[in-house]
């Protein structure tokens, strides 16, 4: 672990600048991709990558060089070149950072059970291949994958006022889909995958459940061939966790992302329908509803110690009793805008530049069972497993889709239907939060593909939350 | 520069080939790019940087197995041949612990392709002072990425592809006070000052449309002209599986029902793989020369996108594809309808410019959801009366490009890819714009 420390933090101190602040941030990581598709085993994948961002701030301004090329000579080009590009755009520049203060200390910050051993790659397939082979045989069922996903990833931040911010982080991606398909329609049912991601080592597979799910998978994917489609209509609406993600990610962390405020984000992200002036005043939603920004949940796909520009992480509440109170925007978009923010400003690796991203969004635990929250529903319908999702630039009018719905009535759960679909907009949405679940139906989940920016990145986040219901929302079904 | 990156990658080549052992095969891909990003907010630069990186991706095989590694490079000949020889031991290592792989399929032929394309490139200044004079005064917000792209290919075959050129792709939006905004890009390999400006002046004369008051519709259907833009986003849309022979094998393709022979789209759409003419390189990421290839003629399933691993998995024929089956350069036949006579043929409805964030709300239907963004007009009678806040979409490709298509544009766009995960794309499109009789608005 930090193998690189010593060379780097050498290297660092014979740069020579004029800047009067400037920053190296090293990332270097690993990754391997393994996948057994139809009982045949996918190639295995393997990646290595490593470089470094040299940020410089000169008379104000601040711009940056990204290089593979960690030598000596490399990295001192490198800071040169972001130097005079710091001084060729000073004219144009939005911004004047002159005394923007420079994050400093040391800190180590390492991912649970980061030096446990995993199986070794031999292992690793044999697990994806008996999975594969529960797969039922049925022809209706054609196609299915398990694969498993493990990234490594050490990063070390480095600035001219003394600060060296070390990172050690592994992340685990089980996964399992199988389709069922009659010729003209097809159904998937999905474990983990986009939907489930942790920091950690073995213990992450046997939390998600991977192995021995593939019977259950293929029956449910079989379920749903054989289902009636959604029936359209208001209902209320009982998300699981794993819907609950997307629900979060979408309509409250993009919406709450200080720099789309700001602006920054209209060419392609989008904007926001929250506006500066709402924090602290707007009710975002009913009283049961309490957001937090929580990197200290340590298996949870984006908890960190510091943030990719120094800055010390801790728990917030962006959303207490329903009353919006803070948003997420890190050190930059703080100075900005004067509003108090988290330490959320992030790249996906060393040649992006960190912005204002989501890390871990959660929503608090309530105070109802599963069971009651079923029992509190006359004429609903339960969704699980995100499978389709779209929602404006401003963030408010949204559609979402799942994998799995079933009809609730009277208090219980009823038969199972497919393309369950929901639409609503996001400033009413959440005001119709009626029920929050307690602990038993909270689940730590998270995705590694939330795309923003420009150049655009790809980065971790991590969702938390229990399942929920809403009342009175517009659902409906497909054509097949 | 214009060797540079051809000598580093030929240079690995040859001491891979001095390292592989006898039965060992293998095959090398290169991607690099000089880049130089600057973000715009309110006109001025928000945000400005440098990226210099490189990469290769290294598939090794022997007896039947197979395996895989991609490595960064780091600038530095006899680092990048460590790193090199690095991957080779560990996949080395690793087919031993593999099975047979029966889906295993190489092109072994010694095809090559060589394109290099050096325009000079401007100066930030130059770009930057055309900005400030042409937009100074506007709410501009958008992103300039500008600089050398290589790609390139080879294997123990023989093969050996190389595909360098110098590109840009400034890629805006202006903003008026009342939130509306028009988008506009400028991207290409052959910079025209002069051309930069003029399509700023465009744009600047578009937000002046927009200051009408926004006009709300309900929802229900109407009738729509989606302008090249837009359909640029459908399009994207049929990449997500639509053509690959995967996804149609294994029910996961929104074309399914129409490569089944159960549903068509209108004669008045031929859709194809146009490789030949565009900025992609002429050779796939698996190694095999592209094809120009006629995906849908006249409103029928044809031609699908088949990689080498869904040849051997599906018993079909290899065309060139990349692995993931994908379109690069994506074409769309042109119509009858003159440019100049969409208002006029629209009558009443909507002017739709860009859609965005499109998402299917059931797959095996091409039913697809999705929104209206940036500049979309109400239009009565030829006329346009104003700006209409953002409607949200849900419909079917059988329907926009099937019953509903009333005709496709004479004029087409060449529209350049300004996606920059993990590296610039090479991507584009060829679109002509698209009049529907309806069009289902839901909220």
């Amino acid at each position: 672990m930090f193998d690189s420390s010593t060379l780097l933090r050498q290297r660092f101190a014979a740069l020579r600048s004029t800047a009067e602040l400037f920053s190296l941030r090293h990332v270097k990581q690993s990754h391997q991709s393994l996948s057994v598709r139809r009982n045949v085993a996918e190639p295995p994948f393997f990646s290595q990558d490593e470089g470094a961002m040299l940020t410089v701030r000169v008379d104000g301004v601040e711009a940056y060089a990204a290089t593979a090329d960690l030598s000596q000579a490399g990295l001192q080009r490198a800071l040169e070149q972001a130097e005079a590009l710091a001084r060729r755009i000073k004219a144009s520049s939005l911004l004047d950072l002159s005394g923007r203060p420079a994050p400093d200390g040391r800190h180590d910050h390492v991912s649970p059970n980061f030096e446990q051993p995993l199986p070794n790659l031999a292992d690793c397939l044999d697990l994806l291949a008996a999975e594969s082979a529960s797969v039922p045989k049925d022809e209706r069922l054609v196609d299915w994958q398990a694969s498993l996903g493990i990234s490594v990833v050490e990063q070390t931040y480095l600035n001219s006022a003394g600060a060296e911010l070390r990172h050690a982080q592994r992340f685990v991606y089980p996964g399992l889909g199988v389709t069922a398909s009659d010729g003209l329609d097809s159904q998937s049912r999905s474990l983990g995958r986009e939907n489930f991601g942790q920091q950690g080592g073995f213990e992450v597979i046997e939390r998600c459940g991977l192995v021995g799910a593939a019977r259950r998978v293929a029956d449910e994917a079989l379920q749903l061939l054989l289902a009636p489609n959604t029936p359209s209509g208001r209902r209320d609406l009982l998300l699981m966790p794993d819907q609950m993600m997307l629900q979060i990610h979408e309509s409250i962390g993009h919406p709450l992302e200080l720099d789309r405020i700001l602006g920054d984000e209209r060419n392609y992200a989008g904007t926001s329908f929250v506006k500066a002036s709402d924090f602290g005043h707007l009710q975002y939603g009913s009283k049961l509803l309490n957001v937090t920004f929580d990197p200290t949940l340590r298996e949870e796909l984006a908890s960190y110690s510091f943030d990719d520009d120094g800055t010390p992480a801790s728990k917030q509440f962006l959303i207490r009793d329903g009353l919006l109170v803070r948003p997420l925007g890190g050190a930059l978009s703080q100075l900005r805008s004067g509003l108090d923010g988290v330490a959320n400003s992030r790249a996906c690796g060393w040649n992006r530049a960190p912005i204002d991203r989501m890390a871990n969004l959660n929503i608090e635990p309530g105070d109802q069972s599963f069971e009651k929250l079923v029992s509190g529903i006359e004429h609903g319908i339960l969704m699980r497993t995100n499978r389709s999702w779209s929602i404006d630039d401003a963030r408010n009018k949204f559609q979402f889709g799942c994998e799995w719905g079933q009809l609730i009535e009277n208090g219980e759960l009823k038969g199972v239907v497919k393309n369950p679909n929901y639409r609503g907009i996001s400033a009413d949405f959440w005001r119709n939060l009626s029920a929050v679940g307690d602990s038993s139906t909270f689940q730590v989940l998270g995705t590694p593909n939330c795309g923003k920016g420009e150049p655009n990145q790809v980065v971790r986040v991590g969702h938390a939350s229990p399942a929920c219901v809403f009342r009175q929302i517009d659902v409906f079904g497909g054509d097949a | 520069m214009s060797t540079l990156y051809q000598q580093r990658f030929e240079n690995l080549l040859d001491s891979l080939n001095a390292a592989v052992q006898p039965g060992e095969q293998f095959t090398l891909g290169y991607s690099a790019e000089h880049s130089q990003f600057v973000r715009f907010n309110h006109a001025k630069v928000r945000q400005a940087g440098l990226v210099s990186q490189a990469s290769v991706h290294l598939r090794l095989v022997r007896e039947g197995r197979q395996a895989e590694q991609q490595i960064t490079l780091g600038d530095d000949p006899e680092l990048d041949q460590r790193r090199l020889h690095d991957a080779l031991t560990q996949l080395r290592q690793t087919l031993p612990l593999l099975a047979v792989d029966p889906y295993l399929n190489l092109d072994d032929s010694a095809w090559h392709s060589h394109s290099l394309l050096e325009q000079p490139l401007p100066e930030l200044d130059e770009v930057l002072a055309l900005i400030e004079r042409e937009a100074g005064d506007l709410d501009l917000v958008g992103i300039y990425a500008a600089g050398p792209i290589c790609r390139g290919f080879a294997s123990s075959f023989g093969a050996f592809g190389w595909h360098q050129a110098n590109s840009f792709n400034f890629d805006w939006s202006l903003f008026h006070a009342n939130g509306q905004a028009v988008k506009a890009n400028y991207a290409g390999q052959a910079w025209s000052g002069e051309t930069f400006a003029a399509r700023l002046r465009q744009a600047r004369d578009q937000l002046a449309h927009l200051g009408r008051p926004a006009i709300t519709l309900k929802p229900g259907s109407y009738r729509a002209y989606l302008a090249p833009a837009a359909m640029d986003e459908i399009a994207g849309m049929l990449c997500w599986g639509g053509f690959s022979a995967q996804a149609l094998a294994t029910g996961n393709s929104p074309l399914q029902r129409l490569y089944n022979g159960d549903a068509q789209l209108s004669p008045r759409v031929s859709f194809s793989e146009q490789v030949s003419g565009s900025l992609s390189p002429a050779f796939s990421d698996e190694g095999s020369p592209r094809r120009d290839l006629l995906l849908i003629g006249e409103g029928r399933a044809l031609e699908r996108l088949v990689s080498a691993r869904s040849a051997a998995e599906f018993a079909q024929e290899a065309n060139g594809a990349d692995s993931h089956e994908s379109p690069c350069a994506l074409s769309l036949a042109p119509g009858n309808l003159p440019g100049e006579e969409v208002l006029e043929r629209l009558g009443t409805g909507l002017y739709i410019s860009n859609l965005w964030y499109l998402n299917y709300s059931d797959l095996p239907a091409a039913r697809m959801t999705g929104l209206t963004r940036f500049a979309t007009f109400w239009v009565e009678n030829g006329q346009i009366q104003g700006p209409v806040s953002t409607m949200r979409f849900d419909d079917s490709l059988y329907n926009l490009l099937g019953s509903q298509l009333e005709d496709l544009t004479q004029e087409r766009e060449m529209i350049l890819s300004t996606s920059t995960y993990g590296q610039r794309s090479t991507g584009s499109s060829h679109l002509p714009g698209a009049l529907v009789k309806g069009l289902t608005l839901t909220l």
